[in-house]
């Protein structure tokens, strides 16, 4: 009892210091970059000699490729998902589903390299004839490969906690299983399909590794899928890797830049926990 | 007596002894299928989830109008022999033999769309199964999938009045139906399947989770509906049986489990003069 009551404590402590120490680290950067010009300014650039630390691009960026990875993760996820709740027989479902958590479980340095090796050069390039083999929609795209088992798994849980009397409903008044699956058991299970996407968004929001490989690494306030971006991880990871003195204003700015991290992933989960909530209230 | 004429009359109107290729073709001539008053001919049914053997040897005709109680101990097989009529029974996993006859077609012929027989049958569940949509859209779900456009509404409203639900929520058509107590669900489901205006409707032990109160008003509906509609009811109540039917049929099971027929007749002649000695143990509660 009172190991496990020291772990939970453990868990919830290390939450509590790690937001402290973003927030006192963050101090002294706001006390030389007002809060206001770093949230709106349109500038990132703390490693040349005139300074700029406004976080949009970053932000842009960070928002741009998660909502690309979204795109490509969410429609074929929930694809799936129906599949693998409402048509795929026993067998099938039996091998797909662990098939797809051996999926989420590799390492997201591979999607990097898959995305430069191949997503990049062997798909995009000819396909648009595009310079740089780093762009947003490469690395885009690898992680929306990445948060399909993901966006799957959660959703088909979500769709499998549909009581079957409802399904059976539906089938007594002629419905088919397309019918069945379309018209009762996604919107049955909505917010938790809708949580399922939201948090495949903040895993994107917070993936670092397959940014910062193929995405490029320049600060950009662009929307064009085809230019090379940063994202927030991205940076953080650069000057983490990189040789900035600690101390130094460029230095302080990655607490600045994690605080924002922090809290747009928090929403983002907040939000998918209390569509969960509401989803299991509807039915238990 | 009604139960030895039934022989008898299946006879009468079989259009042939012979099954399968011929069976269709042989049905569909107007001749043939106008003699029957029958909705329903059950024909040596048997029904099986896996190797087990849930029902054996159904012979059961269903008449026009009106209501048929089936009654029977727990487990001898009464929901799975409603859900034989519509071919529900093979969407749990499992399997028929024999025939069931529906407006004289055997809706387990090869060419049978399940889908489009199903959408002529309606059902109403043990539980209440309201989709999680409003009011409005959980009697117009039938409607929408068999491709109605249009307003709907007034065939909403008749439904709801039919089901004795009208009043009750014609001002909160668009709230969501979970909101409803137990009885007004189950009355929901009811309009939901008479809104697609079935030919026959199944019911399987529908007042089974409703309090008294909302018992009553359901078999108060089932009375009125059984002047336009053929209701087959299961039932594990012996009152609502004498209470609601005019038809009543008396299931069973062996020692293997397996559930067949007893007997098939009038209710009254059933509770008060039953021909066989299991039926009379059963209702008189010796057993079951
Ligand atoms: N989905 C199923 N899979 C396997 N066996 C079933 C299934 N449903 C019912 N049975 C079996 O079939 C028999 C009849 O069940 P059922 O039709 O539900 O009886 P009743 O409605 O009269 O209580 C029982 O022995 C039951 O265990
Ligand atoms: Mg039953």
């Amino acid at each position: 009892m009172l190991i496990l009551f020291l772990c939970a404590l453990l868990s919830i402590v290390t939450t509590v210091g790690i937001v402290l120490i973003l927030l006192t680290e963050a101090v002294p950067f706001f006390n030389e970059v007002s809060i206001l010009k770093f949230l709106s300014g349109k500038e990132w650039a703390p490693l040349f000699s005139i300074k700029s630390f406004g976080v949009l691009p970053l932000l842009s960026a960070t928002a741009f490729i998660a909502g690309m990875a979204l795109l490509v993760a969410f429609p074929i996820g929930l694809l799936t998902a129906i599949y693998l709740s409402e048509y795929a027989p026993g067998p099938v479902r039996a091998t797909v589903k662990p098939t797809l958590e051996v999926l989420a479980g590799i390492p997201t340095v591979v999607y990097g390299f898959f995305a430069i090796t191949f997503i990049s050069p062997v798909i995009i390039r000819p396909l648009f004839q595009t310079e740089s083999i780093f762009n947003a929609i490469s690395a885009a795209t690898a992680m929306g490969v990445m948060l399909i088992p993901m966006v799957v798994s959660l959703s088909d849980d979500a769709m499998r906690a549909v009581p079957s009397n409802l399904r059976e409903g539906a089938h007594a008044l002629g419905a088919n299983r397309f019918q069945v699956s379309v018209r009762v058991v996604v919107p049955a299970a909505l917010s938790g399909i809708v949580a399922a996407g939201l948090l495949a968004l903040a895993r994107a929001v917070g993936e670092t590794m397959i940014v910062t490989i193929a995405a490029g690494g320049i600060p950009n306030l662009s929307y064009n899928p085809f230019d090379a971006m940063q994202t927030m991880t991205a940076f953080i990871m650069e000057v983490a890797m990189g040789d900035t003195p600690r101390g130094t204003v460029e230095y302080e700015s990655i607490f600045a830049v994690g605080l924002m991290l922090f809290v747009s992933t928090l929403v983002i989960n907040l939000l998918a926990q209390a569509l969960l909530a509401k989803f299991r209230e509807v039915y238990e | 007596m009604v139960i030895s004429q039934l022989p008898n009359l299946k006879e009468m109107f079989k259009p042939s002894h012979s099954r399968g290729v011929n069976a269709r073709h042989v049905v569909t001539e107007p001749e043939q299928s106008a003699g029957t008053d029958n909705v329903i001919e059950v024909e040596h049914l048997n029904a099986l989830y896996g190797d087990h053997l849930a029902l054996r040897d159904i012979n059961l005709p269903i008449s026009h109008k009106g209501v048929t109680a089936v009654i029977g101990p727990s487990g001898c097989g009464k929901s799975t022999l409603v859900r034989c009529l519509n071919r529900m029974h093979e969407m749990a996993g499992g399997r028929v033999e024999g025939r069931v006859l529906f407006e004289g077609e055997d809706i387990y012929h090869r060419g049978v769309d399940a889908v489009e027989l199903r959408s002529r049958i309606g059902m109403v569940f043990q539980k209440p199964n309201p989709f999680p949509k409003s009011i409005f859209e959980n009697v117009a779900f039938g409607l929408r999938i068999n491709g109605r456009r249009g307003s709907l509404m007034d065939t909403i409203e008749r439904s709801l009045r039919r089901a004795a639900l009208w009043d009750e929520v014609k001002d909160r058509l668009n709230k969501n139906a979970l909101a409803l107590s137990g009885g007004q669900q189950q009355r929901l489901c009811i309009a939901r399947a008479l809104a697609v205006e079935p030919e026959l409707i199944l019911m399987d032990e529908p007042c089974s989770a409703l309090d008294p109160m909302a018992t009553l008003a359901i078999e108060e509906l089932i009375r009125s509906l059984a002047q336009e509609y053929t209701i087959i009811i299961v039932t594990h109540n012996m009152q609502q049986a004498a209470r609601v039917s005019d038809e009543t049929a008396f299931l069973t099971m062996d020692t293997d489990r397996a559930g067949y027929l007893v007997e098939h007749g009038q209710t009254r002649q059933i509770f008060t003069n039953p021909s066989d000695k299991r039926t009379e143990d059963y209702i008189t509660g010796r057993f079951g």
